[in-house]
Parts: structure tokens; sequence; C-alpha cells
């Protein structure tokens, strides 16, 4: 496990420094290609060096905070969903995390789940109303096992970094790219050929390499950032199984998540994708994007691969289906391919599919009331109440016998 | 002089080697005893559960004074367990003990729609989900631990300092392998 850690710190350190220096290097073409002469490159290292900076300093100090705000997860408490915080707390015991992350939820419909925070003291897990509207207990560990595996592998500052490092190298090529467009309408050209005719040749060269620069530059990063999350989703697939020691629970997620009909997450874009545990952009017609610009591997090879383990829990396993499966090179560094004799467990007892469901998305439907701070009043009828806050009188009549009710008191 | 220098070099080596093994043997130590602690807490959270559920269910069961008798029982011979193989035994039988009791309850529609009794249960079943993946993690640094000290060349330091295997906690009993299953 330590073995594991310490290549995904190096890894993590490793592309931080790459995109650090295209980031640069693409500051430094634009700076040349708007002026024409070093002196401009360098302004525009400084002012690339200063962008970067200040996305670091602000998603370090509070990047899950902006996270979690942005895909407006709201944090719950045991009382609201015992079980969700039961699954979590089960699944911190067996990775042996320092902390209980903290739990969120999301007030979506399509079942999806992140992780997010700095480091496994200070770690936070979201996870969205379809989720916990459709998903078993067995299966609510198999994704709650997924994201304590992104926390235990140190994953979440990963993708925090990496993601705003992307950040940054896409709003510079944007705003550099944007100015040229408009630059151009306006017909200001008066700029680039001031400095004489040799000059302005040079200079209109250096500015075609800037604009390619800042056109081809996002994308290798996107590239970049997407091959080695797709690695890490298989990683945590196979930690997910190790803890639990149940590779169905999470397998059988991963189908209804995909199988779900209701309509893609709100909240989302690009550079948050990756965290989800399954890609959470819904295609459009049966329009099929390339292995390489998809944040997840598919969705159905990981169900393959985690079904196909029927000899055991451990890394070994899972390298091991994934090899039968996908007939590549294994995806699990060969430190933690030790022998390890790790039998699976057979799924817990519950109640009937349908009953259970039923059950089960009436009380996600009360938790996101309660978090959306609506009133929960009982009339002397039996009927249940939901009043939403914005009913500012202080009196409710009951629909069914008319009783007028306080609502006050609470 | 040149000879003196080499055993000089070759003695501050191997001081820095044993030190930084007898340093991995204490972390992993630490690790162990750890683990061992958060065991420890979810059985203490199962010993405090169980007085509130026999509580809840004893208005409906009038006539399973003997299932009842055998968890309290039970539950207080593993919260008297000493030793972690004395504790492993102690709580398989209450294990045991608590699954039969869920068996029982099948028989008791009205306990089982109890919304207080529901409750009890999950918290019963996590409960025994967090004793299995503490017990996991538990088992896990125990292996690595006890490798290390019985691999060469740690083993040599762990003998040097006295540092002893450690017990698995196995808590199976012959009838029962699994958790008792709480069912819906």
């Amino acid at each position: 496990m330590w073995e594991l850690i310490r290549a995904n710190k190096r890894n993590s350190i490793l592309l931080m420094v790459l995109m650090a220096a295209a980031l640069l290097l693409l500051g430094f073409i634009i700076g040349l290609g708007f002026s024409g002469d070093p002196a401009g490159g360098f302004i525009g290292l400084i002012f690339a060096t200063a962008i970067w900076l200040i996305l670091a300093m602000v998603s370090f100090s509070s990047g899950d905070q902006i996270l979690l705000a942005a895909s407006k997860a709201m944090p719950i408490t045991h009382d609201d969903h015992p079980q969700l915080l039961n699954t979590v707390e089960e699944m911190k015991i067996a990775a042996g995390l320092p902390a209980m992350p903290k739990v969120y939820i999301i007030a979506d419909p399509a079942p999806n789940a992140f992780a997010t925070g700095r480091s496994p003291e200070s770690a936070s897990v979201a996870v969205t109303a379809g989720l916990l509207g459709r998903l078993n207990r067995d299966e609510l560990q198999g994704v709650v096992a997924h994201e304590i595996s992104h926390i235990l592998h140190r994953d979440i500052l990963y993708v925090t970094l990496a993601g705003i490092m992307l950040g940054a190298i896409v709003l510079l090529s944007q705003t550099f790219l944007r100015s040229m467009y408009y630059g151009s309408m306006m017909g200001s050209r008066r700029r680039y050929s001031a400095g004489g005719r040799g000059g302005g040749q040079a200079q209109l060269v250096l500015l075609l390499i800037a604009v390619v620069a800042a056109i081809l530059a996002p994308i290798m990063a996107y590239l970049l950032y997407f091959a080695l999350s797709r690695r890490r989703e298989y990683l945590a697939d196979a930690g997910a199984a190790r803890l639990t020691r149940y590779p169905e629970g999470l397998a059988s997620a991963l189908e209804k998540i995909a199988s779900d009909p209701s309509p893609q997450l709100a909240t989302v874009n690009k550079v948050t994708a990756p965290m989800y545990i399954a890609n959470p952009f819904k295609r459009k017609g049966q329009r099929r994007l390339s292995d390489l610009t998809s944040t997840h591997p598919p969705i159905s090879e990981r169900i393959r691969i985690l079904r196909n383990m029927t000899h055991g829990a451990s890394f070994r396993n899972y390298s091991d289906s994934y090899r039968t499966i996908t007939h590549h090179k294994t995806v699990i560094p060969a430190t933690i391919l030790a022998k390890e004799d790790i039998p699976l467990r057979s799924p817990t007892a519950e109640a009937k599919e349908e009953e259970r469901l039923e059950k089960q998305l009436r009380q996600v439907g009360d938790i996101m009331r309660r978090v959306n701070k609506f009133v929960f009043l009982t009339c002397l009828c039996g009927l249940k109440l939901k009043v939403p806050p914005n009913y500012k009188a202080d009196k409710v009549k009951c629909p069914r016998c008319r009783r007028t009710l306080d609502l006050s008191q609470k | 002089m040149v000879i003196a220098l080499i055993i000089i070099a070759a003695i501050g080596l191997l001081v820095i080697f044993v030190i930084g093994m007898y340093n991995a043997l204490v972390r992993c130590r630490n690790q162990v005893d750890n683990a061992w602690s958060q065991i420890d807490v979810q059985l203490k959270r199962r010993h405090d559960l169980i007085p509130n559920l026999v509580e809840t269910a004893k208005g409906y069961m009038r006539h399973e004074r003997e299932t009842f008798e055998a968890i309290t029982k039970a539950r207080s011979q593993a919260m008297g367990a000493r030793t972690v193989s004395e504790a492993s035994k102690a709580e398989g039988a209450l294990g045991e003990a608590l699954s039969k009791f869920m068996l029982v309850v099948e028989n008791y529609p009205d306990l089982k729609a109890n919304q207080n009794f529901l409750s009890l249960q999950e918290e019963l079943s996590s409960t025994e989900n967090r004793i299995a993946f503490a017990r996991q993690n538990y088992n896990d640094q125990v292996l690595f631990f006890n490798n290390k000290i019985q691999m060469f060349p740690s083993n040599i330091v762990a003998g040097m300092f006295g540092f002893g295997k450690r017990d698995f906690f196995e808590m199976e009993i012959a009838a029962e392998r699994e958790a008792p299953k709480v069912s819906f």
C-alpha cells in the first residue's frame, strides 16, 4: 500500500511539474508573440506564473470547498442518513484512515459520487440523492469504498491541483485567443507591423506559433490529465474490491449508474468530471468519443473486470482479471502485486428490491427537504406536511382534515 | 589509518542501518496497536448497543427469556476478556448469540416494524461490519509486522530489542464464519 501511495505522490509531482512547465512555456510564447522580443516573453512568463500562483494558493487552501460549493453539495449528519454515514465510517475503518471524511449530499437525481480534499485528514465524500435512492447497502458500500480508495491513494489532492493547473492553462490560452480574435476584428493590425518590414514578418511567424501553442497546450494538458485519471479509476476500483472483499457490490452499482435514465448531472464541467465515480456527461445520441478524450474507462469494462474477480479480492486478482478482460498490460503498479490471500465475502441479506426502492426514494426526498430547510409537521389526522422554506405565513391548513396548524412552533 | 577510517565508516553505516530498521519496526508496531484500538472502539460500541436492543425487544418478545439471557451472558463475558485470544473467543460467542437473536426476531413482525428497533438494527449491522473491517485492517497490519519480525535482516534487530509476534484476531467459530446476518 505504501509503495502505491508513494508512487502516486511521485506521479502527482511529476504531472504538476510538467503542467507548470507547459504553462510557463505557453506564457513565454504568447508574450513573445505579442511583443516580438524576449522581454515581452518574460512579461508573459511572469503573467503565467502569477495566474498559477494565485490559483494554486486558492486551490490548496480551499479547493475542496470551492468544488463542493460548485457542485451544490450540502453537509449531512448521521441523523439525516444513518446508512450512508455508517457505510462511510465502515470504509474509513477498513482503509485505516486517520479521520472520518465529511459527508455531503447533492440534490440531483443522476446517480454519482466524488471525493475531494487536501489529505486523508481533511477529506470529503459527496454523493447525489439519485445514488442514495437507487443502491442497496452493498452497492452503496462499493461506491463509498471507491471514493475512500481515492482518498487513501492521495488522488484527491492530485485531481484538485491538476484540475486547477489545467484551468490556468485553459484560462491563459483562451484569454490570448480571444484577444487575438477581437484584435483582428477591430482591424488593429498596425501594432504588429510597427517595427519595420523584416521585424513585422518575424513577429507574424512568432504570433502564428503562439496561436498554435495556445490551441495545442490545453489539448495536450487535457489528454495527460485524462490518461492519468483513467488509470486512477481502475486503481480505485481495485482498492474498493480489496476494502469491501466484495467486488460485485461496486460492479452492480456501476451497472445501475450506467443504465440510469435520469438526465445528466446539472453541476458539472470538463475539469470536475474526472472526480466522479462514473463519467457524469451523458453522450448525446450514439456518438462514441475516442478513448483518448474520455475521463473514465468504459463503464462496461470496469464492470466486467470486477465481475471476473472470482478467486479473491487482492490487487493481484484485480490485475489478473484486468488482463483477461482488456488484453492490455496491467494498470496496477508491480510493487503492490504481492501475493495476498484475500477471500471474497457473501452479500448481506436485504429486503425485496421493489419494497426497498420505494421506501428509499421517499427517505431521500425527505433528506433533501430537510437539508433545504423544509419544515416537517404531522397533523393530528396523521398526515405529514412538508412546508417549503419560502412559505411565509405562520399558519397552514391540513389538506386532508382542514385543521389549521401552527407553523411557528415547528 | 585508511583501514581505521573504513572500519569507522562501516560501523557508522551499520548503526544508521539498525536505527532505520528499529524505527520501521516501531512504526509497524504502533500501527498494529492503533488498529487494535480501532477494534476495541467498535467492540465497545457493540457492547453498548446490546442493552438498548434488548430493552426495545423485551416488550415484544415475552417468551424468549433464554435468548436474552444468552446475549447478556455473552456480553458480560466479552466485556471481561483480557487478552486478544480471549476476546476472539468471547466476541465470537457474542456474535453467535446475536445472530440467533436476529433469527428469533423474524417471528415478531410487530417488533420488525418498530421504528426504534429498525434504527437499532441499522446501527447493529453497521457495528458488525465495522468490527469485521477493523479486524481486517488489524490482521493486515499484524501480518505485515510478523513478517518483518521473522524475515532477515529485520529479525536480528527485532531480536535485539525484543519485538514479539502479535496474535491475529480471528473471532471465528466452527458454525458461524460470518458476522451475524441482519436482514431487513
